[in-house]
């Protein structure tokens, strides 16, 4: 990169924000999907909005690339940048207002989302979308991302979330779209378009979401399932009853010998699943949905049924959701976290196609997430200097998209496509599919400057 | 360095928002997930020990807040401080570190005679003559700093005045060593007297062996590990004569050292088994709620409680130190916003890092203004200097005491 580019970068976001020692650039040139890395030119952390116009209009006269980043949590490669610009949002992390006629709140793209939680329940209003990253993934990036979360089933992801947005364009224009009326239907849906659009059709400098009132009361319960069909037929079960628990979450036999081990919670060893659930909403309503999922959970055969009496009780009950990755990882250095996901009905013979394909690759993969709405990590614990078990498991993932597909499945359900899942693509959405959305990405990027080599 | 440490590291990022320097910067060079990257790439040949890559790590506190954050395991804090020590080697100890180190830290009489002057200044108020020593000429800064962290000296440093057996009061538990620890001794001289009157109360006889020497954790810091190893020597050698249920220390640092003297003479079983029986004082009164409760005599305050990096993130230890202070009646507590938050302390990280260390310093104190309390308590020596000094600069009008000389003055009922 020409250090007259640079010298002007550095007038736009001021020296101190502008990064081009080694040292700097090797550290941004991963995220945290594993095995991906990709050095960017310069990294910039620039302070407002105008800073950003500024830098895409800069960087759209020379033709070159720039790549949003939040804090690094992408699992797809989505915020690798090809030794273009990485555009880090951080520094703009203001919750600008929360709007409590409208129940909106508009933030900076650097705000952290649980940040957002705690300022909106303080004054009784509820964000829903909660990604397992979000003490520190940005607001900016689980737009892009259309990340999801634990409260998925009952509540949606960010996408349903999102109502206005301020998108730098490529060449440095303002776009807005949306806002806080709830009805709008003004010409093309392009908020829903650049939600998910993973940094490749503008940069959000405003976002304008959502809120909903508080639910009021919560209760947490764990269930025990010594076959693994019969907790795939309770979760199915629980929903045929009209029953939407906020979150409804799987661990497997694997993930939970490994939560076991490393974390002494207490959890069964002779069992082949346990769910998680939680129930939230009106007191009363709250009393007759706990009753209704324990008595499908024991219909179905679950060998320990415990609610929790208090929150602290309820934390302890969620610890064994929480820990599951952790736990994972602790085994093997290398864990390759993946989000097949199917429609709920479809969980048992998923889970089955997971076990069969990790028997046949003389793999480990241990699967949990989020079964209430058929989103799941199967996630296979290798080690990098492995290069062989490294393939195997690349090869057991093309089995298990390819099934997730047949079964009407998607390739993503939180993650996003990014580098990581770009060959699955075409399998999923066909010729046609791709054709419309590279018309679209021309259609705001003629010059394709904005985070390149993405999704397609 | 174990490679297999590095690579543990699945860059999840959930270290970033519990490291304290990563908070002020937003630098990725600045997070417990880009140290790791850095000496991880260091190793694998992508990058050298350029300045710039050293300045960078240098910057991490080693509070090891992203060690609990971790969800995989992984101590970047303490992967640092490794780096740190294996590239030093113990090798060219600059001559404050070789003065320190080497000549005044594994004899206490001599360091105890080194801040002899320190108190004559503090007593007389020549503040010329000391200006003119030496050693203060060749580091100006550094000194005035440390000077303006120094609260007024005791007297005489507690190791000189402390019975050597302070007897049980009432029937006798048991025994504990004490474990004085430099600054608490030379510095908290009172909030150590509180400790051991505390444990005598409870009817524990207290040892204090007045041949044990610096626990090692400042020749760790400096990468002295001959140093280091000397010391863990000594002191197993000296607390190994004495049948005691526990070791007890006051000092959260100290702590943190003692209970990994076994990791620093592996396959040693004299010292892990010093190691086992070290304790937080914490931990020690915590196990007798109960009797504490009716001795104490009501206070009218209200506290909140600053976990130290040592003993919060180092040692697990979190709620001893809360229930104590619940305990006591008439005490009104209010946790503390992000309570195990680096203070920016962290050693000797607030004379070599000064800017970095007000910030974080500055952070903290906005959250205890948040409290409304009227007393900061706390467990180590580090952050009560720290703290102490950050209170007086921009708080001023609360206090703040040692775990244990908050519960002394519940004893007497007097605030």
């Amino acid at each position: 990169m020409e250090q007259s580019f640079i010298n002007e970068l550095k007038t736009i976001v001021g020296e101190q924000y502008t990064l081009t020692d080694r040292e700097s650039l090797a550290v941004y040139g991963y995220d945290s999907t594993p095995e991906l890395e990709s050095r960017p030119g310069v990294v910039l952390l620039p302070g407002s909005p105008p800073e950003v116009a500024r830098i895409m209009a800069l960087c759209h006269g020379a033709g070159i690339s720039v790549t949003p980043r939040g804090s690094g949590t992408n699992l797809s490669g989505g915020s690798l940048s090809g030794g273009g610009v990485v555009v880090q949002t951080s520094r703009m992390n203001r919750i600008v207002e929360v709007d409590e006629e409208n129940l909106t709140a508009t933030v900076e793209p650097g705000v952290i989302t649980s940040a957002l939680h705690r300022e909106v329940e303080g004054r009784g209003l509820f964000y829903p979308p909660d990604p397992g990253s979000m003490n520190i993934s940005t607001m900016g990036g689980n737009v892009a991302e259309n990340s999801g979360g634990l409260r998925g089933l009952k509540y949606g992801v960010t996408a349903d979330y999102v109502m206005g947005l301020t998108t730098v364009l490529a060449d440095g224009e303002l776009l807005r779209t949306g806002g806080k009326a709830v009805k709008d239907v003004a010409g093309y849906s392009l908020n829903p378009l650049l939600v998910s659009s993973e940094g490749t059709l503008g940069f959000f400098t405003a976002i304008t979401v959502k809120l909903i009132p508080k639910p009021r009361a919560k209760i947490t319960m764990l269930a025990h399932f010594p076959e693994l069909n019969q907790a795939a037929l309770a979760v199915s079960a629980i929903i045929a009853a009209k029953v939407i628990p906020a979150t409804l979450e799987f661990l497997d036999k694997v993930t939970i010998k490994c939560v076991e081990d490393y974390s002494h919670v207490g959890l069964p060893l002779d069992v082949d699943a346990v769910l998680l659930i939680e129930v939230d909403g009106h007191p009363a309503v709250v009393a007759e949905e706990a009753a209704s999922v324990e008595e499908i959970c024991k219909r179905h055969r679950c060998s320990f049924f415990q609610t929790a009496k208090d929150a602290d009780e309820a934390l302890k009950l969620a610890t064994a959701r929480r820990t599951a990755l952790s736990a994972l990882a602790r085994l093997k250095p290398t864990t390759i976290l993946e989000d097949a996901t199917v429609p709920r009905s479809c969980i048992a013979p998923m889970l089955q196609v997971i076990q069969e394909t990790a028997r046949k690759y003389n793999l480990t993969i241990g699967t949990f997430g989020h079964a209430g709405d058929g989103n799941l990590h199967p996630t296979c614990l290798t080690d990098e200097r492995d290069k062989d078990e490294i393939a195997r498991a690349h090869a057991a993932f093309d089995e298990i998209f390819d099934a997730a597909i047949a079964m009407g499945g998607t390739i993503t359900g939180e993650h996003g496509v990014g580098l990581a899942k770009k060959r699955y693509l075409p399998r999923l959405v066909g010729e046609s599919g791709i054709k419309v959305m590279r018309g679209i990405k021309n259609a705001f990027d003629p010059k394709g400057i904005l985070n390149p080599g993405k999704v397609f | 360095m174990d490679y297999v440490k590095l690579i543990n590291c699945m860059r999840c990022g959930m270290c970033l928002p519990a490291c304290p320097t990563y908070k002020e910067t937003f630098l990725e060079t600045a997070s417990p997930r880009g140290r790791v990257a850095l000496i991880r790439k260091l190793q694998e040949g992508e990058l050298d020990q350029s300045e710039r890559l050293l300045e960078y790590l240098s910057l991490c506190l080693d509070c090891q807040a992203c060690a609990s954050a971790c969800p995989c395991g992984v101590n970047a804090g303490e992967l640092v401080a490794e780096f740190t020590c294996e590239r030093k080697g113990g090798e060219g100890l600059s001559f404050m570190e070789e003065l320190i180190l080497r000549r005044l830290l594994p004899h206490p009489d001599r360091l105890e005679a080194a801040l002899a002057p320190m108190r004559l200044y503090q007593r007389t108020g020549l503040q010329k003559l000391v200006r003119k020593l030496g050693v203060m000429k060749l580091f100006p800064e550094p000194l005035e700093r440390m000077e303006g962290l120094l609260p007024n000296l005791p007297a005489r440093p507690l190791r000189q005045t402390i019975a050597e057996v302070t007897p049980a009061r009432g029937e006798e538990r048991g025994t504990v060593a004490f474990f004085l620890g430099c600054v608490m001794s030379l510095v908290f001289s009172e909030a150590s007297r509180a400790t051991v009157r505390l444990l005598s109360e409870l009817g524990y006889r207290v040892v204090t062996p007045r041949n044990q020497v610096c626990c090692g954790a400042p020749n760790m810091l400096s990468g002295d590990l001959a140093g280091l190893k000397e010391a863990v020597r000594t002191n197993v050698a000296v607390f190994g004569g004495i049948e005691a249920d526990f070791i007890v220390t006051d000092c959260g640092g100290c702590g943190a050292e003692l209970k990994h003297y076994g990791h620093h003479l592996e396959g040693d079983p004299e010292a892990a088994a010093f190691s086992a029986k070290v304790r937080d004082i914490s931990q020690v009164l915590a196990l007798h709620r109960e009797e504490l409760r009716a001795k104490l005599k009501p206070l009218p305050v209200t506290v909140t409680y600053h976990d130290p990096c040592h003993i919060a993130h180092c040692q697990g230890i979190r709620r001893e130190p809360r229930d104590l202070l619940r305990l006591i009646p008439g005490v009104e507590y209010r946790e503390l916003e992000a309570a195990d938050a680096c203070c920016g302390s962290a050693g000797t990280y607030n004379i070599a890092k000064p800017e970095m260390a007000d910030r974080i310093l500055t952070r903290k104190i906005a959250t205890i203004r948040a409290t409304g309390a009227e007393l900061l308590v706390t467990g180590n020596p580090g952050c009560l200097l720290q703290l102490r000094k950050g209170l007086a600069e921009q708080l001023p009008g609360v206090g703040i005491v040692h775990v244990t000389e908050l519960l002394a003055r519940s004893l007497d009922g007097a605030a």
